[in-house]
């Protein structure tokens, strides 16, 4: 299956003459009978910062963090404070004009509905 | 009093066919452990390791863990002997359960991070916030860690 699976792995983005770096949220999508469940991680990331948007097929989510910085001698670190952006390609059954976002403790849950019209019809035979 | 001459053996011996060889060596040691050590790694993989950040400034230690889609009362913190540790276990939801899976990058279940603080710490008053899947551990440093300004009187 190609859909939803597509990955830009593209790590940058040129916002004018800017190059800005972003990390790819973790992210899990499931099948249900009526469309697809997406969860994608983004910790230090509010419904404030949360942009997703539907282009030509493709959704992108773009988390910006929130987070503020400690204002500290860093002594060890793991973390990168960088935005997360990632790309799917949606499946054409999609219907985008029902998507719905949540944002819990930086997860992101997006539920894509398919269309009425794809969902497969149990037809009685009398 | 005499200067002894530096005698380095690696230079003494060496040649350029020597060193390339060990390189070759040490590049097919690296292929082969990614090939045939594929479970010791699947394992490493299963495992959920939160990112953790320690920093300080002169009057706290602190720690920040990325902890997205936990509960609060989900997460446990200890502090002994100078080690801080954060365990707790993420859940699966039961909506998210159901139908097939086609991707999946997000860990499930218990997890354990321990990091040495860079000093000694006031056990007692050690706070925590969760936010926006960001755990942050504000750690005061103890009395005695705190560096100390000795002023000089100039008689």
């Amino acid at each position: 299956m190609e859909t939803l699976t597509k990955n830009d792995d593209k790590q940058t983005t040129t916002d004018g003459a800017r190059k800005v770096a972003y990390v790819t949220p973790q992210a899990t999508i499931r099948e249900t009978k009526d469309g697809y469940l997406l969860q994608a991680e983004m910790p230090g990331v509010n419904k404030a910062g949360l942009e997703v948007t539907v282009d030509n097929n493709e959704l992108t989510i773009l988390g910006r963090r929130s987070d503020p910085e400690i204002q500290a001698e860093a002594v060890y670190r793991e973390s990168r404070p960088r935005d997360f952006r990632r790309v799917f390609e949606l499946d054409p059954a999609i219907d985008t004009a029902r998507i719905e976002a949540r944002m819990e403790q930086g997860v992101l849950t997006l539920t894509l509905p398919k269309a009425e019209r794809v969902k497969p019809k149990k037809i009685n035979v009398d | 009093m005499s200067l002894i001459r530096y005698y380095s053996p690696e230079l003494s011996t060496w040649s350029p066919f020597d060193r390339l060889s060990s390189l070759r060596d040490e590049m097919n040691r690296l292929f082969e452990a990614s090939s045939s050590g594929s479970t010791r790694d699947a394992g490493l993989l299963t495992a959920w390791a939160p990112l953790l950040d320690v920093f300080q400034d002169r009057d706290n230690v602190f720690v920040k863990v990325e902890l997205p889609g936990l509960k609060k009362e989900e997460i446990d913190i200890s502090v002994q002997e100078g080690i801080l540790s954060v365990a707790g276990e993420r859940k699966e939801e039961a909506e998210t359960k159901e139908g097939d899976t086609f991707r999946s990058e997000r860990f499930f279940g218990r997890f354990h991070r321990s990091v040495v603080l860079p000093t000694a710490v006031n056990t007692e008053k050690v706070k925590a916030s969760y936010k926006d899947g960001i755990l942050t551990i504000t750690l005061p440093k103890a009395e005695e860690a705190k560096p100390k300004q000795i002023e000089v009187s100039v008689s």
